[in-house]
């Protein structure tokens, strides 16, 4: 195992943890944009223009692009989130330089006007699917008022009138201010040589426009809401509840990881054996997400809808408790084992390498290996977590539930 | 490719272990096929077999639920417990050091479950959840009543159970449902990873050698649900679901049934795709796939979309699936084949699937494919082969179901 890393005369930064045992290698452009980025006349459009990458460029038409990735087996796909794009492929080491050509011309697509009036209709697909999807209603609304007035705020994949609105146009820009050199991380992982690889971003990634935008990264200071969706129909009543949490840059963001495996996991947590193993709950969990400056501790269940106001003050309890007293020895000592066991189990494959190592560097500049990142939990302390509480303790900040009630005052 | 060493063994009892030894990896993963699953689940029960497999982690041997759990824990066990038609999954993960510690735990949860009657509510309430949250969610609930309306009962049932049978099923019934069906003489183990060979068959031995039990009885079939069916339901998007017959595993002819699906459906550059959602723009999600039992298959095809468009998305479906028989081009055979070898390589690096892919393949076969013979399999296949088989397997008996506010008109006429 070998980590490379530099930068291109461009600007371009490259990554790499390059292993000769490995079957494939994984590759990976990381581009620091998402919806925190966007301006409201714009909602969607990071999302929109991933789909539209897809669409090629020049040189290689949308069918172009699926069909040759197809032929050389491929497994490939994109995603976007509030902060990153990200564009990926698993392959054969033989076909790394195909691979490489055809995900390198997805971050420079041509946006042609009648690829994009095609794929608005496929969007609002996706738009029209998750609206069926409790879960997803419910963590769309919540960061909407958790983070209310903060770029956090903006949905992914914006609204069924701000994509009807957008325009090739305004696209266009943003693509032009967004996906610039600066703003893009190349990751690589699993079986190719250092060399080559050197070679492609040449021949591929010489002529991208150079250049760095910069985002607020100030911490949120969220201050609370109820928002209750009611679905008439379900049978379910789900809930979704933030609080504030260590950053991306903080290093308390071990410690609440591992404080929420051990309150919150889904099996053999405190959350666990209050909620779930009783049938109070079908699931009942509390996850932490970082983000650039800002980090939210995020609890989830559901429940029958009767028992809603029950259960959150169960949560409440359970929360309280540990701000209070703290986890014990024990519990840690089982937390370390568990999610150690699952750092190992990811790295054996370079796609599961490959998000690690993508979302250390665009968040941190920092290469961790699996030992590094194995001798990070098995150092952490009961007094790292007491810190941690103190200053990020466990709460439920930010309510919104999605289901049959219409309050939740018990009816 | 790199050649695998597999090994299998048959003990006295029944029970068949079967073994993959891999060198460059740390992990090593089992997949614990036991029999019991949801074809078990009495008329009017459905839902026995899932009470049983909460209820069975809940105390086993000399240790109680959390015991069990800590275990788990401080070994890193990464574990999992499932229903499936005919068995009841126990799978796990770990370092490979660690995977021969924890077969005592999983020996005490398959062979001695306390299944304590004062946890019986307590899981009958969380699969009752579970099951309701599955009705809120269309695109889940549209794949399990297509099954019930493509499979015969009980092999369409859904393995998870039926809300409205939940409170026919006693304590006593999931005791019974144990004592009848868990045995060793079908069940099998599947264990990959960095492990030797002999030592994993004497652990397993040791666990499991005297492990007896009863034989099971014979399945006998019920009905089907109807062809063409409707299930209102007030949402965004009409759910379609669509399915036709299709060869199983074990037939000579299932890697031709394959290639015909991936045309449809493997890849973006698929048909489906890209005539549905690329040219077309009806939806986001559509897909098809090769679903198995041991005797009989089915091609399971979905889409998504929002009710204005509904009918049109359905139309273009089911155009594909008439059209696939007037000719296969020679370049969509090239990449169902390169996708299908790269699949088999990267395979090889997760003791997890390989695990549960050697124990599967063990149950449809009595023997493991080795990755090297589906390569040849599927590099033999030829344009004339694929639709050979697609001519002698036309979608003559087309289940359709949507779920969504209106139904739809099912134009298909078969090829």
């Amino acid at each position: 195992m070998k980590f490379h890393e530099t930068k291109t005369s461009q600007g371009l930064q490259i990554i790499a943890e390059l292993n000769p045992h490995a079957q494939s290698v994984a590759i990976g452009f990381f581009v620091r944009t998402g919806s925190r980025d966007e301006t409201s006349e714009v909602s969607g459009v990071s999302h929109f223009l991933e789909h539209m990458a897809f669409k090629g460029n020049e040189k290689f038409s949308a069918d172009d692009v699926n069909l040759t990735f197809d032929e050389i087996g491929a497994k490939y796909n994109a995603s976007t989130s509030e902060e990153v794009t990200t564009f990926y492929a698993a392959i054969l080491p033989e076909y790394m330089e195909t691979a490489f050509e055809i995900l390198s011309c997805l971050i420079q697509p041509s946006l042609r006007q009648e690829d994009f009036d095609m794929e608005k209709n496929v969007i609002l697909e996706e738009i029209g699917m998750y609206e069926d999807q409790p879960t997803f209603v419910a963590y769309e609304n919540l960061m909407k008022s958790h983070f209310s007035g903060h770029p956090l705020s903006r949905s992914i994949l914006g609204s069924q009138k701000s994509i009807q609105e957008l325009t090739c146009e305004q696209m266009q820009n943003y693509h032009r201010s967004h996906y610039q050199t600066g703003n893009i991380t190349l990751a690589v992982a699993g079986r190719c040589e250092w060399e080559q690889l050197s070679d492609f971003i040449d021949k591929y990634c010489s002529r991208w426009p150079q250049g760095k935008i910069d985002r607020p990264v100030q911490e949120a200071t969220p201050q609370g809401d109820l928002k209750i969706i009611t679905k008439d129909g379900n049978l379910q009543q789900h809930v979704m509840q933030m609080a504030a949490a260590p950053s991306a840059q903080n290093p308390l963001r071990y410690a609440a990881e591992m404080l929420s495996v051990i309150v919150g996991d889904d099996h053999n947590s405190r959350m666990y054996w209050d909620l779930v193993d009783p049938g109070h709950c079908e699931s009942a969990e509390i996850g932490f997400n970082e983000y650039d400056g800002s980090g939210t501790y995020m609890t989830y269940f559901s429940c029958q809808p009767e028992r809603t106001s029950e259960i959150i003050a169960r949560i409440t309890a359970i929360y309280e408790d540990v701000n209070r007293n703290n986890v014990t020895e024990e519990e840690l000592a089982q937390a370390k084992n568990k999610i150690a066991s699952r750092v190992v189990l990811r790295s054996e494959r370079p796609m599961g390498r490959l998000s690690s190592l993508g979302g250390n560097w665009v968040y941190r500049k920092e290469y961790r290996s699996v030992a590094d990142d194995l001798e990070t939990v098995q150092s952490l302390s009961l007094d790292e977590i007491h810190k941690l509480l103190e200053a990020y303790p466990l709460s439920q900040t930010t309510t919104t539930t999605v289901g049959p009630l219409t309050s939740l005052n018990g009816n | 490719m790199k050649p695998q060493e597999i090994r299998t063994h048959e003990f006295a009892n029944g029970l068949t272990l079967v073994v993959e030894s891999m060198e460059d990896v740390q992990s090593a993963a089992f997949s614990f096929l036991a029999p019991g699953g949801s074809v078990f689940d009495a008329e009017n029960r459905n839902g026995t077999a899932a009470l049983l497999t909460d209820l069975m982690t809940r105390g086993a041997g000399d240790k109680d639920s959390r015991q069990l759990s800590s275990e788990l824990d401080n070994l890193g066990i990464q574990h999992s417990e499932s229903v499936g038609h005919l068995f009841l999954g126990f799978s796990g993960a770990s370092l490979a050091d660690n995977i021969p510690k924890a077969l005592p735990i999983f020996g005490d949860i398959i062979r001695r479950p306390h299944l304590p009657e004062d946890q019986f509510e307590p899981v009958k309430m969380g699969v009752a959840q579970s099951l309701a949250a599955m009705e809120d969610e269309p695109r889940q609930k549209i794949m399990i009543e297509l099954r019930k309306r493509c499979y015969t009962s009980p092999w369409g049932i859904p393995t998870d159970g039926t809300l409205a049978d939940l409170e026919n099923i006693t304590v006593e019934d999931v005791k019974n449902h144990y004592k009848k069906y868990f045995s060793p003489g079908s069940a099998i183990m599947g264990v990959a990873g960095r492990v030797d060979f002999d030592e994993i068959c004497e652990s397993v031995e040791h666990v499991f050698g005297d492990w007896n039990g009863p034989e099971l009885p014979e399945i006998s079939l019920g009905d089907q649900g109807p062809d063409r069916d409707h299930i209102e339901q007030d949402s965004s998007q009409t759910q379609i679901g669509i399915a036709y017959r299709a060869v199983p595993y074990r037939d000579p002819d299932y890697y031709a049934a394959w290639a015909a699906v991936s045309v449809l459906s493997g890849g973006m550059s698929s048909r489906l795709f890209t005539e549905v959602r690329e040219k077309r723009g009806l939806c986001y999600a559509i897909h098809a796939s090769l679903n198995t039992l041991k005797d009989e298959g089915r091609v399971l095809c979905y889409a998504g979309t929002t009710v204005q468009r509904a009918q049109e998305t359905l139309d273009a479906t089911l155009k594909e699936l008439a059209r696939l028989g007037d000719g296969i081009e020679e370049s969509e055979l090239q990449r169902c084949k390169a996708r299908a070898k790269s699949s088999l390589v990267m395979q090889q690096e997760s003791t997890m699937s390989r695990a549960s892919s050697i124990a599967r393949d063990f149950y449809h076969l009595n023997r493991v494919n080795t990755l090297e013979e589906v390569r040849e399999k599927i590099d033999a296949l030829t344009i004339e082969r694929v639709l050979e088989y697609v001519h002698s397997h036309t979608p003559d008996q087309l289940t359709v179901l949507t779920i969504g506010p209106d139904p739809l008109e099912v134009n298909f006429e078969v090829p």
